[in-house]
């Protein structure tokens, strides 16, 4: 399992693939905002293709919304929380 | 190799559905979700050796559909295509209904719905391919007396559908309803003759539809070539409106 700056490279090519992003995945700050104006403006919708990317490609599940909200903030919370599983 | 799983799979609808998909896709592969009775499911799966399968599956049960889907994708690694078919009536006119005509129906034909679609989604989000084919009736748009808790719950199924259809457009699953009219299988069974002669008068057709006339739509919903279809409620019922 990828580690540290190799982890949020690959998160970041596979939110852009999965979420079908008109961005590079280049272009995504590791504390960039996932939600929200001023971040990537990804809705709810996205927030569940994500769940799901995150489980099929990192076998990090997750449960419930609440733990969503937590882990689904940015990149680098995304990374931590597969860090922490693996 | 399509994954294919239709409720009510011991019934006339859902083998008819169950069959057609076996004789014209080659690589199909049907799960008929059964409850108590699969003697007619048994009988199809001797016909298609291989291709046919039961799956144990009581639709109003959350752990009953997540045991089914695991099984399913255990087995194919994949579910292409979910048909939730399995319904019931109990008419009764409003003032006269028991509780359990309406708790039972709702169950049967919403809830089960809802729980089928919730056990598969993640699944077919994971695959960006899916087809949601829901069984309504075309009582949830023209309503006969006698059946508040049925048409009720048709009615739900198509709101359900429309609904679920948007919120997973991107991950490329669709979500459509059937409207059947009056479909010759078991549930008509009761009909008497004169019922059956009035019944048949009010339809432009002057005739029941059959199994397979229901089936051909659910297959054209499942196909990827119906991939720009979605939400929509299509009405098979020989021309009543």
């Amino acid at each position: 399992m990828a580690q540290g700056a190799e982890l949020r490279q690959k998160i970041k090519e596979v939110m852009v693939e999965e979420l079908m992003l008109d961005f590079e995945a280049s272009e995504i700050d590791d504390d960039m905002a996932i939600f929200g104006a001023g971040g990537l403006g990804l809705d709810s919708v996205d927030a569940l293709q994500l769940v799901v990317a995150i489980e099929k490609h990192f076998g990090l599940k997750i449960a419930d919304a609440e733990k969503a909200k937590g882990i689904l903030q940015n990149v680098n919370t995304i990374a931590e929380a597969i860090e922490k599983e693996a | 190799m399509r994954s294919i799983l239709i409720t009510g799979g011991n019934g006339g609808l859902g083998l008819g559905i169950g069959r057609y998909f076996l004789e014209q896709e080659g690589d199909a592969k049907v799960w008929l979700g059964v409850r108590a009775n699969r003697t007619n499911a048994e009988a199809l799966i001797a016909e298609f050796p291989g291709r046919c399968e039961i799956v144990d599956l009581e639709v109003t049960s959350k752990e009953s559909w997540e045991a089914a889907v695991a099984k399913i994708v255990a087995g194919d690694d994949r579910l292409d295509v979910l048909v939730n078919n399995a319904g019931m009536h109990a008419d009764h006119l409003l003032a006269m209904m028991p509780d359990e005509a309406w708790s039972s129906v709702i169950s049967t034909n919403l809830d089960s719905v809802f729980l089928g679609c919730r056990a598969v989604i993640r699944q077919m989000m994971s695959q960006r391919f899916g087809r949601i084919i829901n069984i309504a009736s075309l009582s949830a748009v023209l309503p006969p007396m006698g059946q508040t808790n049925y048409a009720a719950a048709k009615a739900g199924v198509v709101a359900m559908t429309q609904t679920l259809a948007k919120e997973v457009a991107r991950s490329g699953i669709t979500v459509n309803a059937l409207l059947p009219g009056y479909i010759a299988t078991e549930a008509l069974s009761h009909m008497d003759a004169d019922a059956e002669k009035r019944a048949k008068a009010g339809i432009p057709m002057r005739r029941f539809g059959t199994p397979a006339e229901v089936a051909a739509a659910v297959r054209f919903l499942a196909c990827h070539d119906a991939g720009y279809v979605t939400g929509s409620a299509l009405k098979i019922d020989g021309g009543i409106f």
